[in-house]
């Protein structure tokens, strides 16, 4: 029988750094009651030449639906004002799938009996080169959360693999005191991405039953962590169903909105996820967040930091996702698998969840030219 | 020598290259042709010139109102007949070419951090050879970051201009000043023509200029704000101040906006939303070049006199003094 522990606690080899934002983030959204808003609220918000916290979560709210269009209309013109007419292309690269966690939602759940498995150095670097080849120079690698059967220093060395073939390497791993994410930042990692999948500390308590992630304060703090340790940009989102959506996304940008302010060379980005389906749990399927419901939080986003970067993942359908860009997200993965390699050889993991848009690179480049957009495959220099 | 069927006298020995910018010609507008051979540009340093030569140059800068070629923008010893700078972050690709062609713009930015160099979409595929590259270093942090991209922007044969730009602030994206003025100083020792952008600050620019920049390039609004002149006091007094060429850079929204500034007697106007988020991109390009002369032909032709809050009073008012 394992121990439950208590998921607000930090675990002795986690380290605890001096910081107000959480406390401020879950005193906000305590008191955020989106059915008090109004239309008049919203349109009030929408007056505004700056969105801020107060109208940020007007624009969340559910009187803000009949102004999709309006906020639609203002968030392109943000977008074309921060990020002209470029779309960045990436993709996602998983490296091993072995998980330590017991989250009740996730395909990679250590309960779940699925083919695991974890690519040796010498697969890696033929996966990276056979995404090299399509064009891609941005890779997010990734890996299920298992300290132990990929360690740091072998995500280290699938880092310093990756920055031979990529001017611009994130990595989304289990998170990691700020040592580790300084180390990996020098084996050439640019950016974090660490998701909370959701704020609300009850509901966090029961989603992850078990494992290190069951410790809500440090995942919160990932992002901190990784600026203390040089990261350049840090990736915030939630799982948008699994909790309520409208909450987790204010918690979210607000999130993103204090870390900015803390660390202001920060480079700020949002993924949007919403629940899909995944092995072995059909009930846990999203049920409130629709396309409109999504596009409203992505919106949101937008509005509120404007020079924030909104990634559209393949979760979602062709159609979806090439309507949101240039509207307000700004990075769209391509040509993903989300199986353990699969780029050239046989996946040797199954997948974490299922995908809606296979397009290769050169069918989402036609796509992002087709729309009057400019595919942009690097904007960044490592020094 | 003969040079376009004129006969001249030239101290020998010199260089194709010596001979050239002593004639004062832009290099990268023209063509020569020695003997009937056309010499290559690579080849203009290498090769001497003899008292027999008969020398054909080409020159293809267009026609225009003339006051380009006798009022050039000069930058260290570079001259420049357009006084309108593109910033080349925010165009499809494809519209870069007729961009450059419409506004007349021979020198463009460009993103060092954008330079897909060797893979898809490299923007440099886009650039008309006569432009001069300005390469920038957006993306950097601080001064060590800056210095390590602008070297970087040398060995990928940019040329020794660079527009600095160091930001610390992802929100507002406001010039670091301070480590502006740091790197400012380490790549001018270098060689480097450098081109700070910076927040107008008086004694920045003083520094700056001390330093060895070779021009100031204010803000005058955050960047991407198309907003226009909001820093035009502080502009006006860089202008008044400041031996460098000042050129205004970021904000700038509309055409007319770009003329204020040139009759204010900045050097230069450089751009780069306020033309990629228009509706007809290619038409906007064309409107500012026009902008950016007429406000250079009011700025020459005395603007400062119209402008006067009042006229002369026609019976003074101390005229009734009976000393």
């Amino acid at each position: 029988m394992e121990t439950v522990t208590n998921h607000m606690e930090y675990l002795p080899t986690m380290e605890q750094i001096d910081s107000t934002i959480m406390s401020q983030v879950l005193s906000e959204v305590e008191n955020y009651d989106y059915n008090a808003y109004t239309k008049a609220d919203v349109k009030r918000a929408l007056q505004k030449e700056t969105i801020d916290v107060e109208a940020f979560k007007a624009l969340l709210s559910p009187a803000a639906t009949p102004f999709l269009e309006e906020m639609a209309q203002r968030a392109t013109l943000e977008t074309r004002k921060h990020f002209g007419n470029s779309v960045s292309l990436f993709t996602p690269l998983y490296i091993a799938n072995y998980c330590e966690n017991n989250c009740v939602y996730c395909g990679f759940n250590c309960k779940n009996k699925i083919n695991r498995g974890k690519l040796s150095l010498e697969e890696i670097e033929q996966e990276l080169k056979n995404i090299a080849s399509t064009g891609l120079q941005d890779i997010l690698l990734l890996t299920g959360e298992s300290r132990h059967m990929s360690d740091v220093s072998y995500i280290g060395e699938a880092v310093k693999l990756a920055s031979k073939y990529f001017s611009l390497v994130g990595i989304e791993i289990y998170p990691l005191n700020s040592d580790e994410y300084a180390y990996l930042h020098e084996c050439g990692a640019d950016y974090v991405c660490v998701y909370q999948e959701t704020y609300d500390t009850d509901k966090y308590e029961t989603m992850h039953l078990s494992g290190p992630k069951r410790c809500y304060p440090y995942r919160f703090h990932a992002q901190e962590r990784a600026l203390m340790g040089n990261m350049r940009g840090v990736a915030f989102g939630a799982l948008l169903g699994l909790g309520d959506f409208r909450k987790d996304a204010f918690a979210t940008g607000l999130h993103a909105m204090l870390v900015q302010k803390k660390y202001p060379h920060a480079e700020i980005s949002f993924s949007p996820p919403r629940l899909r389906p995944f092995i072995n749990h059909a009930e846990e399927n999203p049920k409130d967040v629709h396309e409109t419901q999504l596009l409203q939080v992505m919106l949101s986003y937008r509005l509120f930091m404007p020079y924030a970067g909104i990634t559209i993942s393949t979760r979602e359908r062709a159609g979806f996702r090439d309507n949101v860009i240039g509207m307000c997200a700004t990075k769209i993965s391509a040509g993903v698998k989300v199986s353990v390699g699969g780029h050239n050889s046989e996946a040797k993991g199954d997948e974490q969840f299922e995908i809606s848009d296979p397009r290769t690179v050169s069918e989402v480049h036609q796509s992002i030219l087709d729309h009057g957009l400019q595919p942009v495959y690097v904007d960044y220099i490592r020094v | 020598m003969q040079v376009n069927g004129k006969q001249i006298t030239v101290k020998t020995p010199i260089t194709l290259k010596e001979f050239l910018l002593d004639q004062d010609y832009t290099l990268s507008h023209i063509a020569v042709e020695i003997n009937e051979a056309i010499i290559p540009k690579e080849a203009y340093e290498t090769t001497q010139l003899k008292e027999s030569d008969i020398i054909e140059i080409v020159n293809f800068v267009g026609g225009g109102s003339g006051l380009e070629d006798q009022d050039p923008l000069i930058i260290k010893d570079h001259k420049f007949h357009s006084r309108f700078i593109l910033g080349s972050g925010k165009f499809s690709l494809e519209m870069t070419k007729k961009v450059i062609e419409n506004a007349g713009v021979e020198m463009a930015t460009l993103a060092l951090r954008r330079a897909n160099v060797g893979g898809e979409e490299n923007i440099l595929d886009y650039m008309p050879s006569n432009v001069t590259l300005l390469p920038n270093t957006s993306g950097a942090r601080n001064a060590s970051e800056a210095v390590r991209i602008a070297h970087l922007a040398r060995e990928l044969g940019c040329g020794d201009f660079v527009k600095l730009e160091i930001i610390h602030d992802s929100k507002y994206l406001m010039p670091d000043n301070y480590e502006t003025i740091k790197a400012t100083e380490i790549l001018a020792k270098e060689g480097f023509i450098v081109m700070p952008y910076m927040y107008p600050d008086l004694n920045v620019a003083r520094e700056l200029e001390n330093v060895g920049a070779a021009a100031v390039m204010p803000l005058g609004a955050p960047i991407g704000s198309n907003k226009g002149l909001l820093t035009k006091p502080f502009i006006e007094m860089l202008v008044e101040e400041i031996s460098l060429p000042i050129i205004v850079d970021a904000g700038i929204g509309r055409p007319s906006q770009a003329c204020e500034a040139m009759e204010l007697g900045v050097a230069a106007v450089m751009a780069n939303t306020s033309i990629a988020t228009a509706r007809d991109v290619a038409q906007m390009a064309t409107a500012f070049k026009l902008a950016v002369e007429a406000g250079r032909h009011a700025y020459l032709a005395g603007l400062g006199r119209v402008l006067e809050k009042r006229g002369e009073a026609s019976s003074p008012l101390t005229g009734f003094l009976n000393d």
